[in-house]
Order: structure tokens, then C-alpha cells, then sequence
């Protein structure tokens, strides 16, 4: 296997570790003012993700990162394309990040009530624009035969993106009804699962509707391993629904789980060996091979992911361990 | 206004936006882990209550060098994507490293010091905080590798039409970022030992925690001095590379037009940069070239004749930078090095001769000193990124070739506008928060009070 695709199976890696990450702190932020009936209520939403979202958030600077060492035309082509989308995904994640640290630090209603409302916004966008940005991805957009995006903000959108966007959204906001769920107690844990069970009855008519239009609208299902993983996506996601109606929160976690990991490797492998796709001429796509980094810095970078990465999944890995209690108000000194 | 000019003030204000709270981070972070440190060795509990009450402060600041630093990472392909192509091979190396190795251990860890304060062993908690402090001085170590390569190319071949990476090692120990890792680390850990300065003085003055506040004083004040005595001296060390390393950079920032031997170091000039020469002016004989050679002779090249050699070799074209605010950005940098090296040693004086509370005039001062690091930083990258123009990377690639050619004016109106309103919105909530912790002083961490000590009763730095 050459680096290339090593490469690119890790940044698809990077991709799922932050889409099954963040997607439940995604999901936790938008259910926050919702599931919150009350301040302390909401304080015991927040702290479930408390200690581990900022790392969460990590893989996707790191992913960032991937990109532009390992291939840096995608870097640049897809960062100076997606400008204004990447904007307000840089807004939402700024409101986010500054909103979990600031809101429980003044008493005042008016403060705290401003900065979830942030914290809402800044989930929303983000789950509803990653959606929004994998299928256009895998749909293709205009580049020219310089690697230059020449579509506009509106190209992007879409109404196979927007259904895309809807998709990543309602699946985010399962996977943290079900992580509520499973990290808090008694009433606040009842009322998780039954937002759940509403998500869920949504979310599966909306990733049908998604798996349809792809058949039509890109030609993922040529890869038939692909069409197949996505297949699966949808069926985990059912899955999934099966097993909060039974009651069992931490299988439907794990069902979920796997629906967001079937669904981004086969947004990936369905892309494969492309990177961008041109819509404009086949010719004229980003690849493995046209995007990539020269030889020497691909094989320096192989050997420094491949030390690091393990030690951070150990190290990560070993904070939810510490973390694994669930959170009720007693723990609310923070 | 065109593409380059608005992308270059969106790149100024991101970054010098940034860089207001990386500096404190830097230095907050190895200052809280030496409290919580002390505290763990000691189980004295006003080291607990030094912790918590810093560590919140950092908190806050923290996040926001977080969020802003994204945007950081996430420019390069948006405003300057032509310019992550060329470099891409050399530059995108450093920046996923900063990531494997620094963001993911500070991240993740600032997230267990918050919360596992009660379940976690003391010690495995202090280590957390370490791990956090080094995290993110690691995290300074790779982006400043990378923007070394911008400043002084090493280790690499233009091959396939870019500048392509033939030597991880020389790229990591570019002269360059030997002076510029330990100058603006060291700049930071001044940075927090003013802010811990100043905030403990406007505590002394009010006479709150005394104990808590004269400790935290005690030991920001060596931290500081130990410090700034090594961001001067690293910083000549450094100027003296940028003689021959980035010739037309040091002599901007020196105002020094014409080749001399021995060359004289103008202290204030008049400048005329139109006429390339100083109307009027104060100079030093010989100070220049001792100054760049420890040695009162030694031909120190002027910027005309640099300008003519840059000619020469890149063809035609203006390569000296903005002279005048280059001139002036230095000597405030110089000026505010001096001062708080100043503070420093008054600080350290009267404290050991037990007269620092008294001192009142000189507690007023300190508070006001807080915000010379934060000048003296932002001049600092001010001068070392206006004094590279006309180059994005020094020698290889002009600013306006880096330039993202798929990106509107507007849009970059749009995020610029979009950046300034939310960057101010928040530096508001920052600075209210901020005041407010403040002033609050430190919580009680415990019913037990503990045992009021003298100053120099239970201190580890005797």
C-alpha cells in the first residue's frame, strides 16, 4: 500500500474519530436549552461533555492538519473554495468553545440564558455545514483544470447538500439524546430517551431519502462496497431506534455509533482515489496523486502519526474511563 | 480596497488577536502547575487556593487562545490558498504535528484539571496541569518552526513548481527558530509573571489574602526576572543572526540606509522614507556594528544597497519594507524589555527588604504594567512579519503570489468584518470576566483557615 493511501484512510479516520465525537457534543449543545428545564438541568447537559469536548474537538484541527501536510492542493482548493461555508463553521465553533467556558461563570439568567443559546447556534451550524460539506464533496463541484474552485457560496447549496445537512443534523442530535441518556440519571435520562425515540423517527425516513439521492446524484454507488457501507448506515441507524424503544441505551449508542462510522467511510470510499471532484471534467479532479505531498515529507509524517496517534487514543481513551460516572446535580461544583 | 490588502489587515488582526492570549497561556500554565505543585508537596492550603484562583483566571483566557487559534490554522488555506501550495509540502508538516503532539495533550488534559479535581489522586492532578503547560509550549515550538521556514528557507528543494521538503531536521533546527522559540516562550512566561505581578499588587494595595497574594507575587517576581533577562539576552542573540540572516529586516528596523564601516545605531530619527535617509537624527558611532558583531568595525550593509543587491538577484521590484513603523516598533519593544526589567529588580528588591507593601506608588505601577508584555509582544510580531515583506517566505515566494486567486474582495470584506465584530464582542466578554474574577479574589478552598505565615516563613524559593 503506498503512503498516499495510507493517508488518506488515516484522514478518513481523523474524520470519523471527530464526527462519532463531536457528533454527540453537536447533538448534547443543540438539545442543551431544550432537555434543560432548568439552570442546574442544563449545568448537568453541559458537564456530561464537560471534560472531554475540547479534546473531541481536536481531531478536526488535526484532520485540518492531515490535510495539509498530506495533500496540500485539497487543502487549498477545498479551504479557498468553501470560504464563506468554512467561515461560519470557524463562527460556530468560536460562539462554542467560548460559550462552555464563560456561561457558568457569572449568575446572572440573562448571561447564562445568551451563552446556551450560543452554544445552540454554534451545534446547529456545525452539525447541519459538515453535512452540508461531505456531499458536496462527494457530489463534485466546479474546479477548473488549475485545481481552482470557480463555483459560489450558493452553489453549495444545494438541495441534495441541504438534505445532506439535515441528515448529519437529525443523526447528531440522536447520537446525543442517546449519550444523555446514558451519561445522566433518573428523570433527565427518561426524558433523553424519549427525545430520542422522536429523532429517531425522524432521522430514518431523512438518511433513506439521503441513500436514495445518492444513487442519483453521485456515483458512489459504482463502488459497490461503498453503496453497500451506506446501505449499512441506514440499517444501523434503524437499528439503533430498535433498541432505545427496548431500552437498551448503551447498545443504541453503539448502534448509532456505527451508523455515523458507516456513513463517513462510505462518503470517503465512495470518493476514492479522488479527493475533490470536479464536476465540471473528470479530468480536471484532485487525487491522491495530484494533491499530495512529496514522497519525503509523506514518509516523515507516516512516522510521527504512526508513533502519535496511539498514544493519544490511549491517553484520550483514558479520560472517558475517569469520566465514566454519570453526572447528576450533586456533581455540580464546577 | 483590493484582495491582497484586505486579506493581509484580516491576517494582521486574526493573528495579533490571537497572539493577546497565547503569551499568558504560555506562561500562566507553567506558573499554575509550580502552585499546584508546592501545593501538592507542601498540603499547604493556600497554594490550593493560589491554584484555583489563577487557574481560573487562565481559564478564561485560555479558551479564547483556543477558538482563536483555529481560525489561525483554518487561514492559510482560505485567505492564502496559492501560498499553501507552494509551501504546503514544508508548512502543513509542522502544523499536523502541532496537533498529534501538542493540541491533543492540552486539550484533553486542561478538560481532566477541570473536572478531576476531586477524582483524581493529588498528584496524577498536578501532573495534568504540567501536561497542559507543556502542551501548549510544545504547541508554540512547531508553529514557530513553521514560521521560520517562512522567514529563513532551510531544507528544502523548488521542485514540481514548489518548495519541496529534503530535510525534516534542518527544517526543525532552522537557526531561525533557535532564537525565536526560547525569545517568544520566555516572552510569554513575562507576560504571565507581570499579569500575576500586577493583579497581586492590586490585591497588596487593597490589603485581600495577603498570604495568598504576597506568595504569588514572591513567585512571579523571580519567574519574571529570570525570565525577561533571558528574552533580552536571546533577543540580542537573535538580532544578531537577523544581521546576516534577513539583512534588509534589521536594517529597517534600524533606520540605516547607507552601507557603513564602523556603522553608527540611530536611537530617534525623523525618517524620510520616500527620500530612503533620516531628516534628522540621534546616532551612536560604532554601536551598530558592536551591536551586530561584537566588534566596533564590521561593515553593517544599508538598506539602498541592499535594496540594489535584492535587485540584482530577484529582478525588479521595491524590497524594503515599511522603514518608519519598523524603526519605531523596535525601540518599543527595546524601551518596554528595559522597563520591565526594571520592575523586575524593584520588585525582587523590595520584597526581600520586606517593604513592598508599603511601597504603594510602586504597587500602582505594577498594575499598569500589565499591559507593557502585551505591547511589547505585539510590536515584536509586528516587526518580524512587516519586516519580511516584500516576501510571504523570504526570498521564494512574494505576499501577493501566495494570495487565495478563488476568493472574492467581498467575501473577504465579509469575513473580515464578520472576524472584527465577533473578536470585539468576545474581547468584552473577556475582559468583563476577566475584572470580574479579579476583583473577586480567591475562594475559600477549605473551612480549615490555615496558619498565616510570614513571607518567608514556608516559601520553597529559599
Amino acid at each position: 500500500m503506498d503512503l498516499n493511501i495510507l493517508w488518506f484512510i488515516l484522514i478518513t479516520v481523523l474524520f470519523v474519530g471527530f464526527f462519532f465525537l463531536e457528533g454527540f457534543d453537536f447533538g448534547v449543545g443543540i438539545l442543551l436549552p431544550f432537555l434543560g428545564k432548568n439552570d442546574s438541568e442544563r449545568r448537568v447537559i453541559i458537564n456530561t461533555i464537560g471534560p472531554v469536548w475540547d479534546g473531541n474537538e481536536v481531531w478536526l484541527i488535526t484532520a485540518g492538519g492531515a490535510m495539509f501536510a498530506a495533500f496540500p492542493n485539497w487543502y487549498a482548493t477545498l479551504f479557498s473554495g468553501f470560504y464563506l461555508a468554512l467561515f461560519l463553521v470557524l463562527v460556530a465553533i468560536i460562539l462554542r468553545g467560548v460559550a462552555f467556558e464563560f456561561r457558568s461563570s457569572d449568575t446572572s439568567p440573562r448571561w447564562r440564558k445568551t451563552w446556551d443559546w450560543m452554544i445552540f447556534t454554534g451545534s446547529f451550524l456545525s452539525a447541519v455545514l459538515w453535512g452540508v460539506a461531505m456531499t458536496n464533496i462527494v457530489k463534485g463541484v466546479p474546479i477548473d483544470a488549475k485545481m481552482q474552485y470557480v463555483g459560489t457560496f450558493f452553489t453549495l447549496l444545494n438541495p441534495y447538500a441541504i438534505i445532506g445537512g439535515l441528515t448529519t443534523l437529525l443523526v447528531f442530535m440522536l447520537h446525543g439524546a442517546i449519550y444523555l441518556n446514558l451519561k445522566t440519571t433518573g428523570d433527565m435520562a427518561e426524558r433523553s430517551a424519549k427525545t430520542a425515540k422522536m429523532i429517531a423517527l425522524v432521522a430514518i425516513p431523512v438518511i433513506l431519502l439521503y441513500v436514495g439521492l445518492t444513487y442519483f446524484q453521485t456515483d458512489l454507488f459504482g463502488n459497490i462496497g461503498a453503496g453497500i457501507t451506506l446501505l449499512s448506515a441506514g440499517v444501523a441507524l434503524v437499528l439503533s431506534n430498535v433498541l432505545i424503544r427496548y431500552r437498551k441505551g448503551g447498545w443504541a449508542f453503539i448502534a448509532n455509533s456505527v451508523t455515523i462510522l458507516l456513513f463517513t467511510v462510505a462518503l470517503f470510499w465512495g470518493l476514492f482515489p479522488r479527493v475533490m471532484i470536479s464536476s465540471l471534467n473528470p479530468q480536471w479532479s484532485l487525487t491522491i496523486y495530484n494533491a499530495s505531498s512529496s514522497p519525503y515529507t509523506m514518509k516523515i509524517m507516516t512516522i510521527i502519526a504512526l508513533t502519535m496517534v496511539p498514544i493519544v487514543l490511549l491517553y484520550q481513551g483514558w479520560t472517558y474511563w475517569v469520566f465514566r460516572k454519570r453526572v447528576t446535580e450533586k456533581d455540580l461544583h464546577y | 480596497m483590493s484582495e491582497l490588502i484586505l486579506s493581509r489587515l484580516q491576517f494582521a488582526v486574526i493573528t495579533s488577536y490571537h497572539f493577546l492570549f497565547v503569551p499568558l497561556t504560555l506562561g500562566l500554565s507553567v506558573l499554575v502547575a509550580m502552585m499546584e505543585t508546592w501545593y501538592v508537596r507542601t498540603g499547604n492550603e493556600t497554594y490550593k487556593k493560589m491554584t484555583k484562583f489563577w487557574g481560573k483566571l487562565f481559564l478564561i483566557n485560555f479558551a479564547m487562545g483556543v477558538v482563536t487559534g483555529l481560525v489561525q490554522e483554518f487561514q492559510f488555506g482560505m485567505n492564502w490558498s496559492e501560498y499553501s501550495r507552494f509551501v504546503g509540502d514544508i508548512f502543513g508538516a509542522p502544523l499536523a504535528i502541532e496537533a498529534l503532539v501538542a493540541f491533543f495533550l492540552e486539550s484533553t488534559f486542561i478538560g481532566v484539571w477541570v473536572f478531576g479535581w476531586d477524582k483524581l489522586p493529588k498528584k496524577v492532578h498536578a501532573l495534568s496541569i504540567w501536561l497542559v503547560a507543556i502542551g501548549t509550549n510544545l504547541s508554540a515550538l512547531w508553529i514557530l518552526i513553521a514560521n521560520s521556514f517562512m522567514q529563513e528557507p532551510v531544507g528544502y528543494i523548488l521542485h514540481n513548481g514548489r518548495a519541496e521538503m529534503t530535510d525534516f531536521i534542518a527544517l526543525i533546527t532552522n537557526p531561525h527558530v533557535l532564537y525565536q522559540f526560547p525569545h517568544t516562550v520566555l516572552s510569554g512566561f513575562v507576560t504571565a509573571a507581570f499579569f500575576v505581578m500586577g493583579i497581586s499588587a492590586y490585591h497588596l494595595l487593597k490589603k485581600n489574602h495577603l498570604d495568598v497574594f504576597r506568595r504569588s507575587f514572591h513567585m512571579a517576581v523571580i519567574f519574571g526576572l529570570i525570565s525577561v533577562l533571558g528574552v533580552a539576552g536571546v533577543g540580542h542573540l537573535q538580532a544578531m543572526h537577523l544581521v546576516t540572516a534577513q539583512p534588509m529586516k534589521m536594517a529597517a528596523a534600524e533606520a540605516h540606509w547607507e552601507t557603513e564601516n564602523p556603522a553608527g545605531l540611530v536611537l530617534f530619527a525623523s525618517i524620510d522614507e520616500k527620500g530612503q535617509k533620516n531628516t534628522s537624527e540621534v546616532k551612536i558611532p560604532g554601536l551598530l556594528s558592536f551591536l551586530s558583531y561584537s566588534s566596533f568595525t564590521g561593515e553593517v550593509k544599508g538598506i539602498r544597497d541592499l535594496q540594489a543587491s535584492a535587485v540584482q538577484q530577484y529582478g525588479p521590484g521595491n524590497y524594503i519594507p515599511q522603514v518608519t513603523s519598523l524603526f519605531w516598533s523596535f525601540r518599543i519593544m527595546l524601551v518596554s524589555g528595559m522597563w520591565l526589567v526594571l520592575m523586575a529588580l524593584l520588585g525582587l528588591y523590595f520584597y526581600k527588604s520586606n517593604r513592598l507593601d508599603q511601597k504603594t506608588w510602586f504597587l500602582k505601577i505594577l498594575i499598569w504594567t500589565i499591559s507593557i508584555p502585551y505591547i511589547a509582544n505585539t510590536v515584536g510580531w509586528y516587526m518580524t512579519e512587516v519586516g519580511r515583506m516584500p516576501w510571504i517566505v523570504y526570498g521564494l515566494q512574494k505576499v501577493e503570489a501566495g494570495l487565495s486567486t478563488s476568493v472574492s474582495g467581498l467575501s473577504i470584506l465579509i469575513t473580515l468584518v464578520g472576524f472584527t465584530l465577533i473578536y470585539g464582542v468576545l474581547a468584552v466578554a473577556d475582559v468583563y470576566l476577566l475584572l470580574k474574577f479579579i476583583k473577586k479574589g480567591p475562594e475559600e478552598v477549605s473551612t480549615e483557615e490555615s496558619p498565616k505565615s510570614g513571607i518567608k516563613g514556608a516559601s520553597l524559593w529559599i
